[in-house]
């Protein structure tokens, strides 16, 4: 025991070897097998290096020669996403206390956490075709996909803090014979609403971000004008419109911080 | 606060509170109205919406499976694409992350560096970066990769230098102190301590890779995204509620298997 001085090593992640060996291999058989076959067409790239020159030495300068189409751009996506957060908030209230398992009874429960894992499930892009096809081009569209968008979230964390209410303002409430609503509003309202208010500051922002790509298939808002103008070849305007999005995200994220910040 | 003359009549806030809280909510409402009044949109397609919603749902009735063994096909791809962009971003933000944490950067050079591939990949959407990289590597599933892989670097990047700012400086001070290598000091000193934090962020990203894969093809980058388009360019919207189908099933097989991991690795 004492004449073999052994080395302290890390213990490894995976206690059993045979398992972690196992897994390893796994996981090295299928980076090598699917990075091997991706289909890298070399010719194709070496044209887009090309193409790529091309993009960047049209995108440098910027161009902000139609600022005018840019403001009214950017404007479109802030209504939209103004308007989205107000229609996600009002819908997402009564579908959290649907889908707070305290407050509401099974069947009721299960139709609300259903309604939210859909809402949660599809990428707004995705939810933004559908909406263009069913209601037309333009920011209506984009609204309502941010609507379901701002659900999925909001809806979400909101049932989530209602679980975790403090359940005694509740019980005094029915115990004077309160009726259903009066007991929502008086006794859970006031317990959530700084989370909601929270919620919507950040989803605001969050909408901000979206409404900027859904525009890219229809729905509106700068997304619109940015894929007008990369499928016109206008990069340098393409670039305008980049940086304006990015510097939009970046004063609204620190807008929302310094409001989170504040309010809690 | 004179309490004597709030005795008998209580209230919940003070009047200069109550005023507070009426001129935020005025101007919120104001704002939702300039939006509502000033937004370019024909009001009779909103009342129009709900029936064309209905109609539309009505022609997606029943989903349509016949195309079902290519759209699986895709479904694959796209797990790919999530799977490897996720697994190649891990590696490269791995360095961001590095220099752009406070206490462990070499310079303020390198953490202003650091901060910057953070802040330019992650304000780009991935939508954004895709139709970049199907301009240069032409349609497919590489500039989706690609594209999902510069949209995660800034998100890993970010998350895992918060991580690493917030480890304990104790561990490493002991190293340096007995003469550890700088390498040495990050494997056994930094290493260990963000570990937990690391997988937590890779698998939380593989998740979102997950749901951003699926609409890569709709700007050509490969995955479902391309039979979704292609279903809804041709109306075939009994495809298209397959293809959703599948969708979903993905989703929430990325939920199930990233939960099994969070739990199994932390």
């Amino acid at each position: 025991m004492t004449a073999k001085v052994s080395h302290w090593r890390k213990p490894p992640l995976i206690k059993t070897p045979a398992l972690r060996y196992g897994i390893y291999a796994v996981a090295l058989t299928y980076f090598v097998l699917t990075i091997a076959t991706l289909p890298i067409d070399w010719e194709r790239t070496a044209k887009g290096m090309e193409a790529a020159g091309r993009i960047f030495s049209g995108a440098f300068p910027p161009s902000f020669e139609r600022s005018g189409l840019l403001f009214s751009g950017f404007m479109e996506s802030l209504k939209i996403a103004i308007l989205a957060t107000a229609g996600g908030l009002i819908t997402s209230v009564p579908l959290a206390f649907m889908a707070a398992r305290n407050i509401s009874p099974r069947p009721i429960y299960y139709l609300g956490r259903g309604i939210i894992i859909l809402a949660r499930s599809f990428h707004p892009v995705i939810v933004a075709i559908i909406f263009v096809k069913a209601v037309g081009f333009g920011p209506l569209a984009g609204a309502l996909t941010l609507v379901v968008y701002s659900i999925g979230f909001v809806a979400k964390l909101l049932a989530e803090r209602i679980e975790e209410i403090d359940f005694g303002q509740v019980e005094a409430m029915r115990a004077v014979g309160a009726p259903f609503l009066s007991t929502m509003i008086y006794a859970i309202l006031p317990q959530i609403m700084p989370r909601l208010v929270g919620l919507g500051i950040y989803q605001l922002d969050s909408n901000l971000r979206a409404s900027a790509v859904i525009g890219i298939v229809g729905a509106g808002g700068i997304g619109a004008t940015l894929a007008n103008a990369f499928g016109r070849y206008d990069y340098d305007f393409a670039l305008a419109i980049t940086m304006v999005i990015v510097g939009a995200i970046l004063i609204s994220e620190a807008f929302s911080g310094v409001i989170r910040k504040r309010m809690s | 606060m004179n309490t004597q003359n709030t005795m008998d009549s209580w209230a919940r806030f003070t009047p200069m509170q109550r005023f507070k809280r009426y001129a935020a909510f005025l101007s919120v409402t104001l704002i939702v109205v300039w939006a509502f009044g000033s937004i370019d949109v024909i009001w009779e397609w909103v009342w129009d919406a709900p029936i064309q919603l209905i109609d539309l749902f009505d022609r997606m009735i029943p989903p349509d499976p016949t195309n079902l063994p290519s759209i699986l096909e895709a479904i694959w791809q796209t797990i790919n694409t999530a799977t490897i962009a996720t697994f190649l971003a891990v590696f490269l933000s791995l360095p961001v992350a590095y220099i752009s944490a406070q206490n462990t950067t070499p310079n303020r050079f390198f953490l202003w560096v650091g901060r910057f591939i953070v802040v330019s990949s992650r304000s780009v959407n991935t939508i954004i970066w895709a139709l970049l990289f199907v301009a240069i590597f032409g349609p497919g599933i590489v500039a989706g990769i690609i594209a999902i892989m510069f949209r995660s670097i800034g998100f890993l990047g970010k998350l895992l230098g918060e991580a690493i700012e917030e480890i304990d400086p104790a561990p490493i001070e002991a190293l340096q102190a007995c003469g550890a290598s700088p390498f040495k000091v990050v494997l056994y000193g930094v290493v260990p301590q963000v570990a937990p934090a690391f997988f937590a962020i890779s698998i939380l990203r593989w998740d979102i890779n997950l749901r951003e894969s699926t609409v890569l093809g709709l700007v050509g980058a490969g995955g479902i995204g391309v039979i979704l388009q292609g279903a809804i360019d041709t109306f075939q919207w009994q495809e298209v509620s397959m293809v959703l189908l599948t969708i979903l099933a993905l989703v929430i097989f990325g939920e199930v298997v990233s939960s099994t991991l969070r739990k199994k690795l932390i």
